[in-house]
């Protein structure tokens, strides 16, 4: 053969095995309202940016059948990119192709990209829309599960790892995306659960649909297990190209810097917070009123909203927001808050990501379900996050801090680098009322008058405790503050801790209350 | 939401403090706690009966086999909790049934 014939060969077997399962295939998927693998990755990346590998790699089943069956691309597309100018290494399962099921080749795929992701030292993005495990590859498949499992794990805190969930994610193949950072789904498209609907009724006699059981809605708002919900794969794309914008490449960098901006807000800050402690407020409205831009990237905003997470920049740099949302079960701790705050702390710790922490709550969520869920160990987590985490850290108390709220949410007493309070906060070891009828039991029971007598101890309390004078007596806050200076010091604590070091015991790794 | 959005604000106390404040799902879906009560023998896991091995009336020794609730493919032995008497029966064989079922009602 000539040259140009071996180039026009290869143009030819590259457009067949392209067209991963077929046309057939491809217009049902499109009927499902899903993209394909190739224009999901397309979409994503930047234009032209898209480098294939494996494209020619073919299944090595022999039994069942399968020896007479061609799978293209053995159903997974892999490949290396760049979004906004990062670099990143993809991989995005073919439903056309066998269902996007996973056997051997598959999985090896998948490994291989993620090998090359932390060698490299760059994200890796994962779009899950496989039936699951190969059945005719037997255990090969699960070997393949288990390989993916290993690398997700080798990988958590080095490099950034996205999971894309759109179509079916289910069985074995759903621990890959728990084990990555942030899951995406996206509404009608993604399902994830470990038995299906079909099993649950077989079993138990329990009717339920697929969206009802592990439906986007279903991760995003009571589970927990999705990070970013979005209402089309146009949308999740959009976030996950700002996602990578807020986060570095790897746990040795810092995220990108981006020219600094003052926020848009134009109001004054200390008019969004009611001085009653009783009424609420969106603490979104704060965190914009003093990032740049006020542009606020919030994660898991549908889960726990008690308490508010997310990235946003101050002066240009990556900085991570933790705040009590006095909207939404006044801003209490519960299970749920407490993990999703203190996965999003350990997060900020791997990435060299400084933490914001904005602090306004009455203390932990009272109830025989919490306790016997578990708020022990899982408010034990927010503890062990903030105190292992050696990245910049500063609090911000607003309004609130009572209890043993007020140690957990980054107090100097786990480490704190900044401790800032607005000159109305009230930190104390419980709020007023409920320290009056303690403190002064006696008066008040003995009083002719108990209601007055309370409101007047209630008073007392109030003047002598429910104010950040007495911490900041002892040192615990190190200034209080004007609310309009808030953002000015942020700026100010950051550039400080721009060369903080911070060393922690030599261990092989610490034992969180998992 | 905004700080105008004033909708779903209920009274919520904490520790004596009543805040203002909005609900999540899961809050108000909790289940509201009961003491169990001992005469109660529910389903720990949910599955199929398998065998009923008593009648009501029948004085049971603790230890004893009540019924066979098969689920996850193992037949698992309800057993007697303390020596007693079988008050009711609620199940029958081939049921089906959920977790926290109540199956048998001792004395």
């Amino acid at each position: 053969m000539s040259l140009k014939k071996h180039i026009l060969d290869l143009r030819k077997r590259k457009e067949q095995v392209e067209k991963g399962g077929g046309d057939r295939a491809i217009e049902k998927q499109a009927a499902m309202g899903k993209m394909t693998a190739r224009e999901r990755i397309l979409a994503l990346v930047d234009k032209d940016s898209f480098t294939e590998y494996d494209l020619f790699v073919e299944h090595t089943a022999r039994d069942f059948g399968m020896e007479k069956k061609q799978l293209h691309g053995d159903g997974v597309i892999i490949g290396t990119g760049t979004v906004y100018g990062a670099p990143i290494c993809i991989f995005a399962q073919d439903f056309t192709v066998a269902g996007g099921s996973l056997g051997l080749m598959h999985a090896r795929k998948i490994t291989k990209i993620m090998d090359h992701a932390l060698k490299m030292r760059v994200p890796l993005i994962g779009i899950n829309d496989s039936g699951g495990a190969r059945i005719q590859e037997g255990v090969n498949s699960l070997a393949g599960y288990g390989e993916i499992f290993y690398r997700n794990t080798l990988a958590s805190g080095v490099i950034p790892q996205l999971s894309v969930i759109l179509g079916p994610c289910a069985g074995g193949a759903v621990y890959s995306p728990a084990l990555t950072d942030f899951v995406f789904v996206v509404e009608n498209i993604s399902k994830m659960f470990i038995t299906g609907p079909g099993v649950i009724e077989s079993v138990l006699g329990e009717k339920i649909s697929m969206e009802d059981l592990g439906g986007a809605r279903v991760h995003a708002e009571t589970t927990g297990n999705a990070h970013f919900f979005s209402n089309s794969e146009a949308e999740c794309f959009e976030q996950i190209k700002k996602l990578i914008t807020f986060i570095p490449w790897n746990n040795d960098k810092k995220a990108k810097a981006f020219p600094p901006k003052p926020p848009k807000f134009k109001g004054k800050i200390e008019d969004i917070i009611p001085s009653d402690p009783k009424t609420p407020y969106d603490v979104r409205d704060v965190i914009k009123a003093i990032v740049d831009d006020s542009d606020f990237f919030e994660i898991q905003d549908l889960w726990a909203a008690n308490i508010v997470i997310g990235f946003g920049r101050l002066n240009g740099e990556t900085v991570g927001f933790v705040a009590n949302q006095p909207l939404v079960l006044a801003g209490v701790l519960d299970c749920d808050s407490s993990d999703k705050a203190a996965r999003f702390i350990r997060y900020c710790d791997a990435f060299n990501i400084p933490i914001i922490t904005l602090e306004d709550m009455p203390g932990y969520l009272p109830g025989v379900d919490q306790e016997h869920a578990g708020v022990i160990r899982h408010g034990a987590k927010v503890l062990y996050a903030y105190s292992e985490a050696t990245v910049p850290k500063v609090t911000v108390i607003l309004r609130k801090a009572y209890g043993g709220g007020y140690i957990a949410m980054n107090s100097r007493h786990l480490g704190a680098d900044f401790m800032f309070a607005w000159p109305m906060a009230e930190i104390a070891v419980m709020g007023p009322e409920g320290a009056a009828n303690i403190i002064f039991k006696k008066e008040i029971d003995e009083a002719e008058d108990k209601d007055a007598m309370r409101a007047l101890k209630v008073e007392e309390y109030k003047e002598k405790f429910a104010n950040p004078y007495v911490a900041a007596a002892k040192g615990y806050i190190d200034s209080v503050i004007e609310p309009s200076e808030t953002r000015a010091l942020l700026l100010h604590a950051i550039e400080v801790s721009a060369n903080k070091d911070d060393h922690r015991p030599a261990k092989k790794h610490g034992i969180p209350p998992f | 939401m905004s700080t105008k959005n004033t909708e779903g604000l209920v009274d919520f106390a904490i520790l004596s403090m009543k805040y203002k404040t909005k609900l999540t799902k899961k809050f108000e879906n909790r289940v509201k706690y009961e003491a169990p009560n001992p005469d109660n023998i529910l389903s720990y896991i949910p599955g199929t009966i398998c065998e009923v091995f008593v009648k009501e009336g029948q004085k049971v020794q603790e230890g004893e086999s009540l019924l066979i609730l098969e689920a996850m493919k193992m037949r698992n032995q309800i057993t007697m909790p303390r020596d007693g008497k079988v008050k009711s029966i609620k199940v029958s064989q081939g049921d089906r049934i959920p977790k926290n079922h109540l199956m048998v009602v001792i004395e």
